[in-house]
């Protein structure tokens, strides 16, 4: 049997089914959860009680919202290109699920521990914008139009900074592996000697995952939903959990960079008796609380001025510690082989 | 035979889409094609073993040229009919360059040799033991890395020419300065106050409010034949 799993090409394929299942399935509950747990926190902030109506303390309400999403009618409005509409949810949606098959939980547990790892999550993470620019395009309205050309201006303007911020990680690990990056965290994690990285890290997953105070591609004082705008039911109810599974994979890419994956903050008895996955989805939620955090308390950016900060302080910024960074480790001769 | 069949399955997918990308009506369907096609290159690349190049072309080419190529693309007013009339007309000239084009493959094809020491190195592409990455930053920062550095030189110089010639000053234009913002002091000042403070304590000069008129004084008769 176990001769059959791990080595006939059918028996691996099986395999590897369960283990997506065994991953995605959570991640969908947890998907589910973090809307309920955000309007839960956010109306903690707000002095308000938020949802608490179905079922014991409104922990149904997810559910619930997905069975009225179903239930809804599918509009494809008269102008939009058919295929194309409904192609952007599914690609923004099937975009944030297969990105985690490169993300190891646990010492090994990863789907596909492959050697580019880091590089494939960020080739995917810079596909996302595809759904949204597809989505304001197909929908053949202004409003989703502008919606997205401010998500592709966006986007360029994050991503050289954050691909320097992830250089900047690669030069201390010497290694594209992710589980090499969270070992090379034994020690220390790098959010304590890469703090400022850290900080720019964050704020460019906040623009990446289009989360306040930069939503402008659905900013809705000014462009009504923006990108979505046409959207209703099952296709919005995808870009939804598209958008909060994003912030989830976007979560767990910082916990490996920075916070040491799976690793425990000291070795010692009472913090290593925890095991790893544990500590990993810990971090992954104080991530999360922090983005729902700051969409709590910040005002939108104005979109010039995001597009200032991305390429007037996040990339000078960034580019410099990178170069001192590559200077401290070769002088002091701590340079990964 | 998995790696035989992805193979095929990419390979057909990316001649197909290649041929939408000339064909198809819409360019913003030929730009999601030319997507489409850089995806299946990617997925060539993987099967070879250059798993580095496949996720660098994902990243440059699809994560970043092609989202400017649509976003151009898309911004453009077009007229289907317009585009399509000169089509007959044209036909012909297009099919002879095409022609030349072909007859000069075949016969650079014809007369093509692998150097003797290329073909050497084709079986064994990069050092046993050693990762993609690793072989093409050896290759690359390590034993060529004068002329990378020309190479970066060369763009940088492109650079500041697209620099210079987008860049102009247009008279009438406002231009935000958030350093002269920040700096400046005087008319509007932003202070943290503490919980239940007044003015007065934190130092906030006021003018004094203009006097209220007082209500006029309503004599008190003490009418009646008010008694003391």
């Amino acid at each position: 049997m176990m001769d059959f799993l791990f080595n006939h090409p059918i028996g691996i394929l099986i395999l590897t089914v369960v283990k997506a299942l065994a991953l995605l399935v959570p991640l969908l509950v947890g998907v589910a959860y973090l809307t309920y747990a955000e309007r839960k926190v956010m109306a903690a902030m707000q002095l308000r009680k938020g949802p608490n109506v179905v079922g014991p303390f409104g922990l149904l309400q997810p559910f619930a919202d997905a069975i009225k999403m179903l239930m809804k009618e599918t509009i494809v409005p008269t102008g939009a290109n058919r295929v194309l509409f409904l192609l952007a949810p599914m690609l923004t949606f099937a975009l944030a699920m297969i990105a985690w098959a490169v993300i190891p939980v646990n010492d090994g547990w990863a789907i596909a521990d492959i050697n580019v790892g880091i590089l494939y999550l960020f080739a995917i993470s810079s596909l996302g914008v595809y759904g949204v620019i597809i989505a304001g395009w197909a929908s053949n309205s202004k409003y989703a139009f502008l919606g997205a050309l401010r998500s592709a201006a966006q986007m360029v303007s994050y991503e050289v900074s954050m691909g320097f911020v992830i250089v900047t990680v690669l030069l201390c690990v010497g290694s594209l592996n992710l589980t090499e990056i969270v070992r090379a965290q034994q020690t220390v994690w790098f959010a304590i000697p890469l703090f400022p990285m850290f900080v720019i890290f964050f704020i460019s997953t906040l623009a990446e995952t289009n989360r306040a105070p930069f939503d402008l591609p659905e900013g809705e004082s000014e462009l009504v939903a923006g990108f979505f705008v046409e959207y209703s039911s099952m296709s919005f109810a995808l870009f939804f959990l598209g958008e909060y599974a994003n912030m989830i994979l976007m979560s767990s890419l910082t916990t490996i960079l920075f916070l040491g994956g799976w690793l425990p903050p000291i070795d010692i008895a009472p913090f290593n008796w925890i095991p790893g996955p544990i500590w990993f989805v810990l971090k992954i939620c104080l991530c999360l609380f922090t983005f729902i955090w700051v969409r709590a308390t910040f005002p939108r950016y104005r979109y010039d001025q995001l597009m200032r900060l991305g390429w007037k302080v996040f990339l000078p910024f960034s580019l410099v510690w990178l170069v001192l960074t590559a200077a401290v480790l070769k002088l002091t001769g701590w340079l990964p082989a | 035979m998995i790696a035989a069949l992805s193979f095929y399955a990419f390979a057909a997918i990316l001649i197909a889409s290649a041929v939408m990308v000339v064909t198809s009506r819409n360019p913003v369907h030929s730009v999601l094609f030319l997507i489409l096609a850089f995806f299946n290159a990617a997925g060539l690349f993987l099967i070879a073993g250059a798993e580095f190049l496949a996720m660098i072309l994902v990243i440059v080419y699809v994560g970043a040229v092609a989202v400017l190529f649509l976003f151009v693309v898309m911004m453009l007013d077009i007229d289907f009919a317009q585009l399509r009339e000169g089509f007959q007309r044209y036909a012909p000239i297009g099919a002879i360059i095409g022609a030349i084009l072909l007859i000069e493959l075949f016969m650079v094809l014809a007369t093509w040799r692998f150097a003797p020491e290329a073909a050497t190195l084709r079986l064994n592409p990069t050092p046993a033991g050693v990762t993609n990455a690793e072989a093409l930053g050896r290759i690359l920062y390590t034993d060529n890395i004068f002329l990378f550095q020309a190479c970066g030189l060369v763009l940088l110089v492109a650079m500041i020419g697209a620099i210079v010639l987008t860049l102009r000053e247009r008279p009438g234009t406002r231009r935000q300065s958030i350093a002269e913002q920040v700096a400046r002091a005087g008319t509007v000042s932003v202070r943290s106050v503490p919980l239940g403070a007044g003015l007065k304590e934190i130092g906030i000069a006021r003018p004094p409010a203009p006097e209220e008129e007082k209500p006029k004084q309503v004599e008190h008769h003490h009418g009646h034949g008010g008694h003391h």
